[in-house]
């Protein structure tokens, strides 16, 4: 039997990856929607909200200056023209224009993004380093103690809230003993307590996953035959084992990508920290509707980005998809 | 302790100025908090010359595995050993620690594990694991020299297409050719020792053939062969000398042949007793135990179905059936092409064929399971496939099945009593009455009346099929679908429960689909026999004609792999 011509299964893999992005612009198709659903439920309102921020009280605006803001925001169309362009500026990358500050949603998010996604991918790499450190040391190991504070600070750091760890990090490392800044200063040691607030969490469900993965593939007879050609202890884990265990944590990964994205926005004020979740607060305390859908929509963006590139991981640490 | 006596030929070059290669004197081996707390091997002495084979043959739980594995200091950290002596190539290792077996590992013995899809690294391509050793001891630097060497190793042992095998997948790869890359693995780097732990147990008859002359011709090539094994036969082929443990403990010793033809232990006796072939038919495998407390006029009542006549004379009957499934390749492939059979009542239809012969997709259709796409199957004269599973249901009584391993079929919080309770439940109604047949139904089956409380897995082996038996005949059935009934257990444990099913056939008017990749159980359960090879019917007719005098050259190939207990005096043939 031979093999599959290295072309046909390009092919293959072209066609699956194309059908995973299709079904992933479903998603943000189906997300959209309900963003502009949103939106429109907020109809007799819209007009009304633009006018007060403009004019900065609450009087009510006459009938003209409604019509007249109604015909500038395209709110006088009929829902389904709506849709058509909101859907239809979406795919040109035109998010709408914030009431309030008038510039493009676009340019507001991408302004504050970067800080956001840097805070969020390396809280999930360092949360990768914890929970894969933590499973050599301390997976099916005999030794009581190495398993048992790993065990102890997996349930700690699954159970504990980022807000209250990034407080007391804060207190602790910042006020007290002056490590870290409590704001502002150099921004990589500013990243330092934030992305390990984030990650700590995080580290404790993905460690539980591979952990018990772990323990159950050191079981499986290829370590005995891996052993009895000579492998050492270390040698088992890390070329064997611990390739097994990282897949139901890539999986969980797909997920954490979107808790971190989100909890971002909770750290990022806990720590005073530049990004979207200081925008996202914003839009959503003045009622600025297409800001706060932008990056929503965003967010439902990088969950789905994440979950394609967690599907090609896969492949790669498990061939046996590949075929 | 006094060692085996070998009489061994001239040792080969390498080993050490004469001495044996491995020598044990009284092995101990525990898992508790001390050598003598309730050890798993007590008191094992051998030694092992060049050029010769030492069987190690024993039920589950006898410690066999266990000794082969301190050979390689592999017997984990929580094991307590003693030896009065243990030296391998005559250097003493009995106070060795971690660092020094490893350079022992791969170089001085190799291990060859059963083949299961996970006894190599599913995610690592097999010259990965073939060329480990190599890598490890780092003989060969060079990915050239050493992938050179991976396919050198993978052609010796036979694998087709060596260079494109080393690059796939072990799940590219067909079981016999997965035994033989762990073969290869274990020689990579010619090891003087070669210990093969169970290496055919999971393989079709002609693989295991195959493999068994492979581990033969490796032992000619000079190597010491240690082969551990719960299989008279496959120890009958190629041991020199045998030592045959149960309960941690040498029950028996000395040369095969003397062995096998004379027993001298009783237990020995029990296992060669209990291997079932054509020969045996119509004898009990077991020593005569008591055979079922029940008396069957009480099971019967529940269901008279048996007294109707029949049409015909089958009681199941299926007509030139067809079944074809679409693989991932999305080519259609015939399971099942045109098998026709018929089963008459208090008959036992044997089916044989190796995997992918499609004998389990025959189960299925005869089940109601899967429909055919052509052909009929009719139960007791009526129509059984081509209608709705609503007519069937209350016909669905009629037929039963037993499965190799029941535990999954089981629901693992149950208790045993519930388990069969639930099947009870159906056919009556008053709890009272469902508990006292579920007692007759575990005391028809010999399952000891303390364990009826317990979960399914605080149970061995047998005494699980003991329970997926009593659920079987629960409905009083007239057929009973057996697929590899009893392929899990251990020899002695299996000709218990082929005696208890070979009962419950006279006792309850019971015909039987078995279904086997083993002739000598096939022959020694069935009065008729169907062999089956890629979804055809190859051969059909009396058990004894069809395997003793085959007259098809696929059956006769089938005959002749399966491994014989070569006995000069006993004459005792397996199939």
């Amino acid at each position: 039997m031979a093999a599959p011509a290295p072309r046909r299964r390009g092919v293959r893999a072209t066609r699956w990856l194309l059908i995973r992005v299709a079904s992933g612009v479903g998603v943000l198709w189906a997300a959209a929607t309900i963003a502009f659903l949103l939106q429109t439920l907020t109809q007799q309102s819209r007009a009304r909200l633009i006018y007060d921020q403009r004019v900065g009280n609450n009087s009510i605006p006459s009938k003209g200056v409604t019509a007249a803001i109604n015909h500038q925001y395209g709110f006088d169309n009929s829902v389904l023209h709506q849709y058509v362009s909101y859907i239809g500026g979406l795919v040109h990358g035109n998010f709408g224009v914030s009431y309030f500050q008038h510039v493009s949603v676009w340019s507001l998010i991408i302004q504050q993004i970067g800080p956001t996604l840097i805070l969020t991918f390396s809280a999930l790499i360092l949360a990768w380093v914890i929970a894969v450190g933590l499973t050599l040391l301390g997976a099916g190991r005999h030794n009581i103690w190495s398993s048992a504070i790993a065990n102890f600070l997996q349930m700690l750091s699954a159970s504990v809230p980022s807000y209250w760890v990034g407080t007391i990090l804060l207190v602790i490392f910042a006020v007290n003993l002056h490590i870290f800044p409590v704001l502002g200063g150099n921004p990589l040691l500013a990243l330092v307590l934030p992305m390990i607030t984030m990650a700590l969490p995080v580290s404790g469900f993905l460690g539980q996953v591979i952990q018990d993965e772990f323990s159950s593939a050191l079981e499986q007879p290829f370590v005995t035959s891996s052993r009895s050609r000579g492998i050492t202890d270390f040698g088992v884990r890390t070329v064997h084992v611990l390739r097994h265990s990282v897949l139901p944590g890539l999986t969980l990964s797909g997920w954490a990508v979107g808790y971190l994205f989100s909890n971002a926005v909770l750290v990022e004020q806990v720590f005073d920290r530049a990004g979207i979740g200081g925008v996202l607060t914003k839009a959503a305390s003045e009622g600025d509707v297409p800001l706060a859908t932008g990056v929503v929509l965003l967010s439902a963006a990088a969950y789905v980005i994440a979950n394609i590139v967690v599907d090609i991981l896969y492949v790669f640490v498990d061939p046996r998809l590949r075929a | 302790m006094s060692t085996l006596n070998t009489t061994a030929g001239s040792p080969v070059a390498g080993s050490v100025s004469g001495a044996p290669l491995v020598r044990v004197d009284g092995l101990r081996v525990s898992f508790g908090k001390s050598v003598e707390d309730n050890p798993v091997v007590r008191g094992v002495s051998f030694t092992l010359e060049p050029g010769r084979t030492l069987a190690i043959v024993g039920e589950s739980g006898s410690g066999k595995s266990v000794t082969a594995r301190t050979l390689l200091g592999l017997t984990g950290r929580n094991a307590k050993i003693a030896t009065d002596r243990f030296e391998i190539h005559g250097v003493d290792v009995s106070g060795y620690g971690d660092a020094q077996w490893r350079k022992l590992r791969g170089r001085d013995i190799g291990l060859v594990t059963q083949d299961a899809l996970v006894s190599l690294d599913q995610l690592r391509q097999v010259r990965q694991d073939v060329g480990e050793g190599p890598k490890i001891h780092k003989t060969l630097k060079r990915k050239q020299e050493l992938f050179a060497r991976v396919v050198e190793l993978l052609d010796q042992v036979g694998v087709p297409d060596p260079a494109v095998k080393a690059r796939q997948l072990p799940h590219e790869l067909s079981g016999g050719q997965r035994q033989r890359a762990l073969i290869a693995a274990a020689l990579a780097l010619d090891p003087g020792i070669l210990i093969a732990d169970e290496p055919t147990t999971a393989l079709d008859a002609t693989v295991q053939a195959q493999v068994l002359d492979l581990l033969d011709a490796t032992r000619q090539r000079g190597k010491a062969l240690i082969i551990i094994s719960h299989d008279l036969a496959v120890v009958s082929r190629l041991a020199d000398e045998l030592i045959v443990m149960r309960r941690g403990e040498v029950v028996e010793r000395g040369d095969a042949a003397e062995i096998l033809s004379a027993p001298k232990h009783e237990y020995t006796q029990k296992l060669l007793d209990a291997v079932p072939s054509g020969h045996s038919r119509g004898q009990r495998l077991s020593p005569s135990e008591t055979a079922s407390q029940a008396t069957v006029s009480d099971l019967k009542v529940v269901r008279a179905h048996h007294a109707k006549p029949l049409a015909g004379g089958n009681l199941l009957e299926a007509a030139g059936l067809v079944k074809s499934f679409t693989g991932p390749d999305r080519v259609a492939r015939r399971a099942v092409d045109n098998v026709s059979f018929q089963l008459k009542p208090r008959e036992t239809l044997g089916i044989v064929g190796e995997s992918g012969s499609g004998k389990s997709t025959v189960a299925k259709l005869v089940l109601g399971l899967e429909e055919p796409d052509e052909g009929h199957v009719r139960l007791a004269g009526e129509p059984w496939s081509g209608i709705k599973e609503k007519q069937r249901r209350d016909r669905r009584p009629d037929l039963s099945i037993i499965y190799q391993d029941p535990l999954s079929s089981f629901d693992p919080r149950w208790s045993v009593e519930r388990v069969v309770q639930d099947t009870v439940a159906r056919d009556i109604s008053d709890t009272v009455g469902q508990k006292g047949r579920v007692g007759e139904l575990l005391d028809l089956v010999s399952l000891p009346r303390g364990l009826r409380g317990r979960r399914p897995l605080e149970l061995s082996g047998g005494q699980r099929q003991r329970v997926a038996i009593a659920r079987a005949v629960a409905s009083s059935p007239r057929v009973i679908v057996c697929d590899e009934p009893v392929s899990a257990l251990d020899v002695s444990i299996q000709a218990q429960v082929l005696d208890l099913l070979g009962d419950l056939r006279d006792e309850l008017d019971v015909s039987y689909v078995f279904i086997s990749h083993d002739l000598g159980v096939v022959h020694h359960v069935s009065d008729r026999v169907l062999v089956l090879h890629n979804g055809r019917v190859v051969e059909e007719g009396g058990s004894d004609e069809v395997l003793h005098n085959p007259r098809e050259e696929y059956t006769q190939k089938l005959v002749s792999a399966v491994p014989r207990l070569r006995i000069s005096g006993r004459a005792q043939q397996v199939a």
